[in-house]
């Protein structure tokens, strides 16, 4: 197979995905118990109202047909309106999405440098205190609980330390003095590009202990793989013959070895991306940060179903479209991977 | 006469039993002693059967077995840690130390349990697929892709919205979201042996082809899959925690750490300590887990490096 086929390939099955992805939302909604109509009209409702909210749903329709026009509403964009919000999904969906983003990407950032860093610096120095720290380290980011970390660091960099703002993506008075033009909803790069210095240094304040809460895990699972994956590079043959050869170890370390231990990690980092996609959801919910995962956990509370279908539809994307890039980025560096 | 006729023949049983099998013998010996020079593995190790001590014999060990089980006691709210409540008083005065020793029932009951039958479901069926290829493979491949394409807290957490909130759910939504992990696994251990010569001579000479892959196949994946349990139990075990933080899973009055945390989070920052223990107990836990499935991995996954 060429390089160009297994991209064709790769891309094709992407979408497949998702559509087995809709499809099981679909079906999750029709398989359980409670009934949407139900749910729409509210608690007290009585039965005519119920069966008129059926009809305006279209669940009296074959389920099939039903099927049909999901999956047309769903690919023109018309995802329901939220039972909560009234406003589309899709609209409230994308509204919430950037502040998340905003998060996950530069936890994800933090969380490959140091993870790199201190993975590089373990493999080198395997079996010294160092690594056994480190282990206990990057253990300790897999197994903490991020909910309750979004605590630990409160107490810390607000309460006793005074450091930190304790919640929230801004401060009131600053976001009223020097209010932000959303231009991609991201506040920190909206700042940013809009040369809006008070607001920027008070969201970056706001985005560190949030952000510091969700790269725990990442940075312990880059850690582990980028120490694995060196340990094993530093074991070629061609490495043993360089260094043997006397090339200076730093170069290896970081030229040749790292090079080789790059894939692996890079497919980590993907798989990471899904972790940090929930992991925001209880982040969120602690530090009053407006993104998808507090919408996401208030559509959950109050059954608002449109909600969570369309939010569980929109983190499926996100993660196929990022396990996606990685796979065709490993690809590129690797062209052996096509060929298998 | 008679009786130690009968001794001897169980003897020579014994010792012919063991002559079968002395090489695995040596192996489990030789494996054990591996296992016990990873130092954090035991810790580990002893973590894990201390808090499966302390949640069996917890009405015998809380120092108020009816807080422990969600009793109010109004007139001692918010103690910080003394003498009398080690770990001080919740919101309702109810011993902290006493909720977190009942506290380690649901976590061990549902990782467990979980573990087990995402297991049972998603062994065999790596197995099949990886050992008859074909069709079938590639269907229960897609399927475990689609499957896979949701971070599978996520599937989780919409599969509990939808069944509603409960501890059973819970663990149903676990099992959905996880189970294709399994078939990857055993299914890559099934593809790269069923072409070798023992388990084509198996297969030619009739032997049925559930029986190759229990016999020949299923064994080979056992170590990997051990190793990828007790990793999970610990991964298992942060899901509950976090569902029942959300208000999915436990309910109260129940004694659950991820509910305590929840009950705790309103009044971190001026009674730190409702929150702050019963994280800790799902911490540590989950770090013990790790820790053995890490010795573990050194012992029967050799080829893995971690």
């Amino acid at each position: 197979m060429t390089i160009w086929a297994y991209v064709v390939r790769r891309i094709a099955l992407a979408f497949l995905v998702l559509f087995g992805v809709a499809t099981i939302t679909f079906l999750m909604v029709r398989i359980v118990p409670s009934d949407p109509a139900a749910v729409y009209v509210g608690s007290n409702a009585r039965p005519a109202q119920i069966a008129q909210a059926r009809r305006i749903l279209g669940l009296d329709k074959p389920l099939y047909v039903q099927y049909a026009i999901y999956m047309k509403n769903l690919v023109k964009g018309d995802w329901g309106d939220s039972l909560r919000t009234k406003r589309p999904v899709l609209q409230d969906i994308l509204h919430f999405f950037p502040m998340s983003l905003e998060l996950i990407i530069s936890a994800l950032i933090v969380a490959a440098i140091f993870g790199i860093v201190f993975g590089v610096a373990t493999a080198h120095r395997k079996g010294k205190w160092i690594d056994h720290v480190m282990r206990i380290f990057s253990t300790g980011g897999v197994a903490i609980p991020a909910f309750w970390l979004a605590l630990m660091l409160q107490i810390v960099f607000f309460r006793v330390l005074h450091l930190l703002p304790v919640a929230g993506p801004s401060d009131i008075l600053v976001a009223q003095a020097h209010p932000i033009t959303s231009v991609t909803g991201m506040p920190v790069i909206d700042a940013l590009l809009t040369g809006n210095w008070p607001a920027f240094t008070d969201s970056v304040r706001h985005l560190i202990l949030p952000m510091l809460c969700l790269a725990a895990y990442p940075m312990g699972v880059i850690m582990r793989m980028t120490r694995s994956s060196m340990l094993e590079a530093m074991g070629n043959d061609y490495i043993r013959m360089a260094r043997a050869m006397g090339v200076p170890p730093r170069t290896l370390l970081y030229k040749d070895a790292l090079k080789n231990a790059f894939g692996p990690v890079l497919t980590v980092i993907g798989l990471t991306f899904a972790y940090s996609l929930t992991g925001t959801f209880f982040v969120e919910l602690i530090f009053a940060w407006p993104g998808l995962g507090q919408y996401a956990t208030t559509s959950v509370l109050s059954t608002d179903y449109p909600a969570i279908m369309g939010v569980t539809i929109m983190v499926a994307t996100a993660y196929v479209l990022v396990n996606l890039v990685v796979d065709l980025a490993q690809a590129l560096l690797d062209p052996r991977i096509a060929l298998s | 006469m008679a009786t130690s006729s009968a001794s001897m023949t169980t003897n020579s049983r014994w010792s012919d039993w063991r002559v079968r099998h002395q090489a695995s013998l040596d192996e489990t010996r030789y494996n054990t002693r591996v296992f016990f020079k990873d130092k954090l593995a035991v810790v580990g190790l002893v973590i894990i059967l201390l808090t499966i001590i302390m949640a069996v014999f917890a009405p015998y060990i809380a120092p108020y077995p009816a807080q422990g089980q969600g009793e109010s006691n109004l007139h001692a709210r918010f103690e910080a840690p003394n003498a009398q409540h080690w770990m001080g008083t919740d919101n309702q005065g109810r011993d902290i130390l006493s909720r977190i020793i009942y506290g380690a029932r649901i976590p061990l009951i549902i990782s467990f349990t979980v573990t087990a039958v995402i297991v049972i479901i998603g062994v065999p069926l790596g197995g099949i697929a990886g050992y008859y290829g074909g069709r079938i493979d590639e269907v229960v491949m897609r399927i475990t892709d689609v499957f896979l394409a949701f971070p599978s807290l996520i599937l989780a957490i919409t599969f509990v919205a939808f069944l509603g909130p409960s501890i059973r759910n819970v663990m149903i939504a676990i099992v959905v979201s996880w189970w294709p992990w399994y078939t990857r696994l055993v299914r890559g251990v099934a593809v790269s042996l069923r072409e070798r010569p023992y388990v084509e001579a198996a297969r030619t000479m009739g032997v049925h082809n559930l029986l190759v892959i229990w016999r020949h196949i299923l064994p080979n994946a056992l170590g990997p899959v051990i190793v990828q349990m007790t990793l999970d139990i610990g991964t298992v075990i942060l899901a509950a925690a976090a569902l029942s933080f959300i208000g999915l899973g436990a309910q109260p009055p129940t004694a659950e750490w991820g509910l305590m945390i929840s009950e705790g989070k309103d009044y971190i920052l001026q009674q730190w300590w409702i929150g702050t223990f019963a994280g800790l107990a799902i911490f540590i836990l989950v770090l013990a887990f790790n820790f053995v499935g890490d010795g573990l991995r050194d012992v029967l996954d050799p080829r893995s490096k971690r």
